[in-house]
């Protein structure tokens, strides 16, 4: 589903050129839940950016299924990022203004589905993440792991080839950290390729692989 | 594009006080254009009314005592014009109309007119029927004075409608009836109103009009004698050029020394009506201008909330962008925000500032003094929803690249 090839990135501010991903290699197959494991700082981030063609890289290539995700127009990134991928954060990032159920939506606005067919899929996906009860209920109503299904809710409801999470429980406790997790699985199990960006080993325990990043490298897997 | 109208709607309506400080600026300044436009409207129309019909091109000549000696004549001698002089300035290219006129009495007093029992004090002239071009006149009993009534000399009288409040009972005839200036009786003709206000009406309807021919012959005095020319001159020509040539052919037909500028008192019109034009003009501009500041601050202000808005929304802007929004769809809906916040802000000015004006309107009627009723046109209207338009494009300018500059991955980095 995935594939780099000698990915290279620098960041280039200031006086002094950070040499932050150098030459990585990494395969995700279709259906995997991945862990990508490293210290703060390491470029996790930066890896999980451009996987979701978020950001750009200097050197490599990066093949999200059949593409070539290289050097895209404008356009072909917004589409890309809108049909193939689905982003979980760590700070939620749910608009406050809208509700559960408009958050969930939001995707489909960007792919011109009708008012009525997107709040009817998200409607269905809010439901699969156990919140139809909370559908109405503005971002600020809802607690941490609330907010953390509501966003995986908006990740799926474009049935996306690939879910990027980056630190999805960096901000919630123990308990609900494991409830996420549970909800992550599932959702691997229906079929779904999911990376999650991790500094936490228990976290990445609970995955299928988990590849070790340090220093720009990938350093071993499990 | 509905959708994306309703999507800008949820954002403006979720977020009220931001959206009603963004509109207010735009609001006050909208109104405030309005009332001014308005207001300024109102002030020329009632200086129009005050001066309303006067012509605007005239010259008036008329004979005083010469102050230089000439050609054996002696200083200190008044110059009379005599009728001769009529047909002599007709002759004149740059002139319109001629209207000699005399005038009995002194220059501000009036006489004696008697009608039955009753008795006023009016100004009585012989005219033409010329004059009726240079003081419009309407005729709401009756008729003016015509070529018959001084080929014939007609002992007959069109008098102002002040003259007829005064002389007549309610529901007496006037047409047909008498009326005595000094000792000689006029059948009344005609009776005339102005579009004239004010002062002026009263100076110009206070007015017992007689045929100049009959007048000149009735009064011995002023036999062969003109009191005064009005003229008006062609539209091409300069009033105060017209002025200087009536006063040069004056001068040489009257032996009065070509520099003598003490034998004839002239005045034109278009100086006065000149100074009311540009007075006019710079209220308009001085209104165009502060209404257009005061808007353009607005605009200003709207830029500024949304610019702040922006930043508030970077985080925002990076995940629609991660969730597939364009850069030029989130320019698209920055540029929306401001158009549709101004438009509405200034539609909602524009509807109270005319509410306003309405009201002062029918508060001041038909207008008291220089003050006409305030108003604004359509086009003004139409004018002010364009500058709105472009200004609320112009507000969104500089936020809208603001945000299509954010990076969604930095924005996103939290
Ligand atoms: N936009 C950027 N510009 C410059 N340096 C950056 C930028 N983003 C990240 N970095 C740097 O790159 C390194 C890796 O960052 P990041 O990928 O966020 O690490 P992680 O997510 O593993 O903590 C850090 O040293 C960070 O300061
Ligand atoms: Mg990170």
């Amino acid at each position: 589903m995935i594939r780099l090839v000698g990915i290279d990135k620098t960041y280039r501010v200031g006086a002094h050129p950070l040499h932050v991903l150098k030459g990585l290699h990494l395969t995700v197959p279709p259906g995997e839940l991945l862990a990508i494991m490293g210290s703060s700082g390491s470029g996790k981030s930066t890896l999980l950016n451009i996987l979701g063609i978020l950001d750009g890289y200097d050197g490599g290539e990066y093949w999200l299924g059949d593409a070539l995700v290289k050097d895209l127009s404008e356009r072909k990134a917004a589409d890309y990022r809108n049909r193939f991928l689905g982003f979980v954060f760590q700070s939620f990032h749910l608009l406050p203004f809208k509700t559960a159920l408009e958050n969930v939506a939001l995707p489909l606005y960007y792919q011109g589905v009708s008012r009525k067919e997107r709040l009817r899929r998200a409607a269905e996906h809010l439901d699969q993440v156990g919140l139809s009860d909370w559908s109405g209920h503005l971002p600020g109503e809802l607690s941490g792991g609330q907010k953390q299904r509501v966003a995986i809710a908006r990740a799926l409801v474009t049935r996306p080839r690939v879910m990027l999470a980056d630190e999805p429980t960096g901000a919630l406790d123990s308990v609900t950290t494991q409830e996420i997790m549970d909800l992550l699985k599932r959702v691997n199990a229906e079929g779904m390729t999911i990376v999650v960006v991790t500094h936490e080993s228990d976290i990445a325990e609970q995955c299928a692989r988990t590849v070790f990043l340090k220093d720009g490298r990938f350093e071993g897997e499990r | 594009m509905p959708e994306s109208w309703l999507e800008l709607w949820d954002v403006v309506s979720r977020n009220r006080v931001r959206t009603l400080l963004t509109i207010s600026g735009v609001f006050w300044g909208m109104f405030m254009l309005i009332l001014m436009i308005g207001f300024g409207n109102g002030l020329e129309r009632g200086m129009q009314d005050t001066v309303g019909g006067t012509f605007t091109n005239a010259v008036f000549v008329w004979g005083r005592t010469a102050s230089l000696p000439y050609r054996g004549l002696p200083a200190n001698r008044s110059v009379r014009p005599s009728n001769a002089e009529i047909e002599a300035l007709r002759e004149l290219p740059g002139l319109a109309v001629l209207a000699p006129r005399n005038r009995l009495g002194g220059w501000r007093s009036g006489v004696n007119v008697v009608h039955g029992s009753e008795l006023g004090n009016y100004q009585v002239n012989g005219d033409v029927p010329e004059w009726a071009e240079v003081q419009p006149m309407t005729f709401p009993l009756g008729r003016w004075l015509n070529q018959r009534d001084l080929d014939e000399e007609r002992k007959v009288a069109v008098i102002g409608k002040p003259v007829m409040d005064d002389l007549y009972g309610p529901g007496e005839p006037v047409i047909g009836s008498v009326l005595t200036v000094n000792g000689v009786a006029f059948r009344v003709v005609g009776v005339f109103d102005t579009p004239l206000g004010g002062e002026d009406a009263e100076r110009v309807e206070n007015v017992v009009h007689l045929p100049f021919t009959t007048f000149q012959s009735a009064f011995a005095s002023y036999r062969d004698y003109v009191g005064w020319f009005t003229a008006t001159a062609r539209p091409e020509v300069p009033a105060s050029e017209l002025e200087a040539a009536m006063r040069a052919t004056l001068a040489e037909r009257l032996v009065v020394h070509p520099d003598d500028l003490n034998a004839f008192g002239s005045r034109n019109s278009q100086e006065e009506f000149q100074k009311i034009v540009n007075l006019f003009a710079a209220i308009r501009l001085l209104v165009w201008v502060v209404g257009s500041a005061t808007l353009l601050s607005g605009v200003v202000g709207v830029s500024n909330i949304l610019l702040v808005t922006v930043r508030e929304r970077t985080a925002e802007i990076g995940l629609r962008r991660a969730l597939g929004a364009t850069r030029v769809s989130v320019v698209t809906m920055i540029l929306q925000e401001a158009l549709m916040l101004t438009a509405v802000a200034g539609y909602a000015g524009l509807v109270v500032g005319v509410g306003v004006l309405e009201l002062a309107s029918s508060a001041l009627g038909e207008g008291s003094g220089s003050m006409g009723p305030p108003s604004v046109d359509l086009r003004v209207a139409l004018g002010a929803i364009g500058v709105l338009i472009v200004g609320g494009l112009f507000a969104g300018l500089i936020p809208a690249r603001h945000a299509a500059a954010i990076e969604p991955a930095a924005a996103l980095r939290s």
